[in-house]
């Protein structure tokens, strides 16, 4: 027996879910709502790079490399949107991020 | 079983186990370790797969980059932590159920998953070719078919660098920076005066 599709579709959907439900778990801080991202879109990763390898089909693969551009630019933004949050108001709370709710 | 399953599932449950403790740390530094470990198992994965070359993306882009932004980031804030986990049990139930239900559907879909025959064939779009290396493939494909897109990409990080340091720049008022146009621009005139002084009396 080898290692088939659906191991690392399985592998990919308990990650992603992993990521979401930590959103749901840390609803108060940022850093690790952020870190909950990058888990998502690292389980988006394996989806692409497991079917570009059994469909035997590079395009995945280079769809990955994008996604990882994507994340790493998402990743720096969102941090520097926490650190001028944190020097304006102190702190990082999402239930204190009220400001433009009119 | 095969060692290839056998690396496989260790490496699955390193990833799945590190992605629990990322989110379920008490310490965002801890945090911050587990997700390097689960990207480094990951990596791990897509070498076994055959995909080398984002496996080295990911060590250098996550490990090196993304995950080190993150520690600067919790280690330079001054947050109360504790404060911060408050209500975690309160979300625990909703976050649970939506997890569960969510898991189930994608190993559902995802389990029972396989590939037609004539669905690899079909799919000869950017067909792989078993003589050149993965990285060479990758770099073949990328810079003719994915130029543009490649260029994008480029795009996007100059974007993203310009954001992060226009949003954390600032100029403090009590802080006295070089400025080197009013510097050239000085007039001998606006600085220097001269005074005849007697000799004997003050100025």
């Amino acid at each position: 027996m080898t290692i088939a599709l659906s191991h690392y579709l399985t592998l990919a959907a308990v990650v992603f879910t992993t990521g979401v439900f930590g959103i749901f778990l840390n609803r108060k801080n940022v850093i690790v709502i952020l870190m909950s991202i990058e888990l998502i879109l690292l389980a988006v990763n394996i989806n692409f790079v497991a079917f570009s390898a059994y469909l035997n089909d590079l395009a995945g693969q280079v769809f990955a490399m994008f996604i990882l551009t994507v994340a790493a630019g998402e990743a720096a933004i969102g941090l520097a949107i926490v650190v001028v949050y944190f020097r304006n108001r102190g702190s990082i709370e999402v239930d204190d991020i009220n400001l433009m709710r009119g | 079983m095969t060692i290839e399953l056998f690396v496989f599932y260790v490496l699955a449950a390193v990833t799945v186990a590190s992605a629990v403790m990322v989110i379920s740390a008490r310490n965002p530094v801890h945090s911050v370790l587990f997700l390097i470990l689960s990207f480094f198992s990951s990596a791990g994965l897509f070498i076994l797969i055959g995909a080398e070359f984002l496996a080295m993306i990911l060590v250098v882009v996550y490990v090196g980059a993304v995950a080190v932004l993150f520690m600067f980031v919790v280690m330079m804030l001054d947050i109360n932590f504790v404060r911060l986990r408050e209500g975690f049990m309160q979300y625990l139930p909703v976050g649970v159920l939506v997890g569960v239900i969510l898991l189930a559907e994608l190993v559902l879909v995802g389990g029972t998953w396989a590939l037609h025959d004539g669905t690899v064939a079909a799919s000869d779009a950017a067909a792989v070719e078993p003589v050149v290396s993965n990285t060479e493939a990758i770099g073949n494909l990328l810079y003719t078919d994915y130029f543009y897109l490649f260029q994008a990409a480029g795009l996007i990080l100059l974007v993203a660098i310009i954001g992060a340091i226009t949003l954390t720049l600032r100029h403090r008022p009590t802080v006295r920076r070089q400025d080197i146009g009013r510097q050239i621009a000085r007039r001998r005139s606006e600085t220097l005066e001269l005074r005849k002084i007697r000799p004997g009396s003050g100025l």
